[in-house]
């Protein structure tokens, strides 16, 4: 292994030391959602303790100081993923919130009916009911790009897909069920080409690799926090500016207003303009916190650390014998998705979790990517920074037992 | 190494898993009905042979866990020859093994069900129990639709 400090983050993870069924926690749920570093709890503990207000509103100390975390975190994300304002920067809740707001702001203003969405069939649930729900409201089509067997795309065919009627291509950066890191430099290219703007739903890959979505020229670059080891419930929409300013809002409410009167409203700038109501304050704060613990490792040392987990993974469970792996993408990210012979998956989760060891049984809210492979659910390992090839061990090691149990 | 694990995953229930009773199409079925666990994507077909209100035959296609596929493979064992009204008061009785107060578990009255009450200690696997007495249900009261479990 690569002299990475997993010993020294592990520490930082309280949870990591909790004991289920008896046994040591083995977390390998993470593509679900990943656990909490103390430097996250701790900073929204210490803002409840010390300088939580409600923000953009009054001119007293506490208020100023909620401010400035919560203004300080928005700058933070925008240097994380590399965007050139705080104003492309919106809270949300999540990557599905996020998703939801371009399609019922930008799809609605720019999509119309006999017009096209083109996405891939390993999208996520939250990146085809929106597309389906303003398909419903437009009478635009939805379009899906084919993958092969390995779980790629198959981009040919996506090319060809693209074509004047296209208003809108959204795709996943790396595919929650299968791993899969997208080709997205070359969809953008393509896409822009023809002009049509792209988002990237990079709810599973923004805590495997840096992203940098200047570089990589996206539209909309959405995430969820919990995922990046920062609270549930809070999210980001990236926009370029440009589209930001010209699309309508998204809900009406406090501070996303400049003035109202009851003829007519003017509307706030952006950010603002996009998140009505109090913010999610404390877990913005905590999002920021998870930012800097993340930046203090390097996200390039975490991608490659956990490139080494997934080989090494990869390696070991290709020895079990029974053992398929649903999604073998040469460009791929640490997630281990697995079906056992005459084994289900649900039965492989209990069994598991009798041995501490949390994974993931069920359909990934990919039920589309199940149907393509004709299994009913698959079992997930995915890693993070903080697992280790020992639990690796463990999990294989359970997963045989098991094989042997069920005989 | 899964002794934790012996009151849900007895033999019996592996016996079943390996080799499913009554797993087979039923062409002359009187009812069919379909049954779907969307959480973790089990799938079963339920087919039942009536005489007038006693159930003759039982069968059943699909795919599904160990829990599910044991549990549907016992059910369609002991419904046949039990009128709609015995395997209501059955589904009645399942059903408070599997969810209920401990003080409403009645063992004897549930037979070699029983082995199937283990599900209590793991609310994650209720449904995988319950999915087969629901689609059950929708057979005997006439139900043609799909029976899902959320």
């Amino acid at each position: 292994m690569t002299n990475f400090p997993v010993e020294k983050i592990r520490a930082d993870f309280p949870i990591l030391a909790e004991l289920i069924r008896n046994k040591p926690l083995v977390y390998l749920d993470n593509a679900a959602s990943c656990q909490k570093p103390q430097a996250v709890i701790d900073s929204i503990v210490h803002l409840y303790s010390h300088d939580y207000a409600n923000v953009h509103r009054g001119v007293h100390t506490l208020s100023v100081r909620s401010t400035d975390k919560f203004e300080g975190a928005r700058t933070k994300v925008k240097d994380f993923i590399n965007a050139s304002s705080e104003k492309e920067i919106i809270f949300v809740r999540g990557a599905t919130e996020a998703i939801n707001l371009v399609a019922q702001t930008y799809g609605k203003a720019n999509i119309k009916a006999g017009d096209e969405i083109l996405i891939t069939a390993m999208e996520h649930h939250s990146n085809i009911v929106p597309w389906q729900m303003l398909c419903q409201q437009t009478g635009a089509i939805l379009k899906v790009a084919p993958i092969n067997l390995q779980g790629e795309l198959i981009y040919d065919e996506f090319e060809k897909l693209i074509s004047d009627k296209t208003k809108l291509v959204s795709v996943v950066h790396m595919s929650n069920a299968l791993g899969t890191i997208n080709p997205v430099e070359k969809i953008i290219a393509a896409a822009h080409a023809k002009n049509i703007p792209v988002m990237l739903d990079g709810a599973q890959a923004i805590p495997h690799m840096a992203v940098d979505v200047q570089d990589l020229d996206c539209d909309f670059y959405v995430f969820s926090g919990h995922k990046l080891y920062a609270p549930s419930g809070i999210g980001v929409l990236y926009g370029k500016q440009a589209l930001l300013e010209a699309m309508p809002p998204y809900q009406g409410g406090g501070d996303m207003i400049r003035k109202v009167t009851f003829e007519e409203t003017e509307y706030n700038t952006l950010p603002y303009k996009f998140e009505a109501g109090t913010p999610n304050i404390a877990d913005v704060v905590g999002l920021g916190a998870a930012i800097d613990y993340l930046n203090a490792i390097g996200m390039d040392k975490i991608a490659a650390y956990e490139a080494e987990l997934l080989d090494y993974a990869t390696e070991k469970a290709g020895q079990i014998k029974g053992l398929r792996i649903i999604g073998e993408a040469e460009h791929k990210g640490a997630i281990l998705s697995f079906v056992l012979d005459k084994i289900h998956p649900h039965d492989i989760g209990t069994m598991l979790d009798s041995l501490g060891i949390a994974i993931r049984a069920g359909h990934h809210c990919a039920m589309p990517v199940m149907d393509f492979y004709q299994v009913p659910a698959t079992a997930r390992a995915s890693f993070a920074m903080y697992n280790t090839k020992e639990e690796i061990d463990v999990l294989m090691k359970g997963i045989e037992s098991l094989i042997e149990v069920f005989g | 190494m899964f002794d934790d694990l012996r009151d849900l995953y007895q033999e019996v229930i592996f016996d079943h898993n390996r080799n499913p009773r009554n797993f087979r199409v039923m062409d002359n079925a009187d009812r069919k009905v379909e049954g779907f666990n969307p959480l973790c994507g089990d799938r079963l077909t339920l087919y039942l042979k009536m005489d007038g209100e006693l159930i003759i035959d039982a069968s059943f296609q699909g795919s599904g866990c160990a829990i599910s596929t044991a549990s549907v493979s016992l059910m369609t064992e002991i419904v046949k020859g039990k009128t709609e009204q015995e395997a209501e008061d059955l589904f009645k009785k399942f059903h408070e093994m599997t969810t209920g107060k401990d003080e409403q578990i009645n063992l004897e009255a549930v037979g070699k069900l029983a082995v199937l009450a283990g599900v209590r200690e793991y609310p994650a696997r209720v449904k995988c129990a319950t999915l087969a007495w629901h689609t059950l249900d929708a057979a005997l009261k006439n139900e043609q639709k799909s029976i899902s479990t959320e």
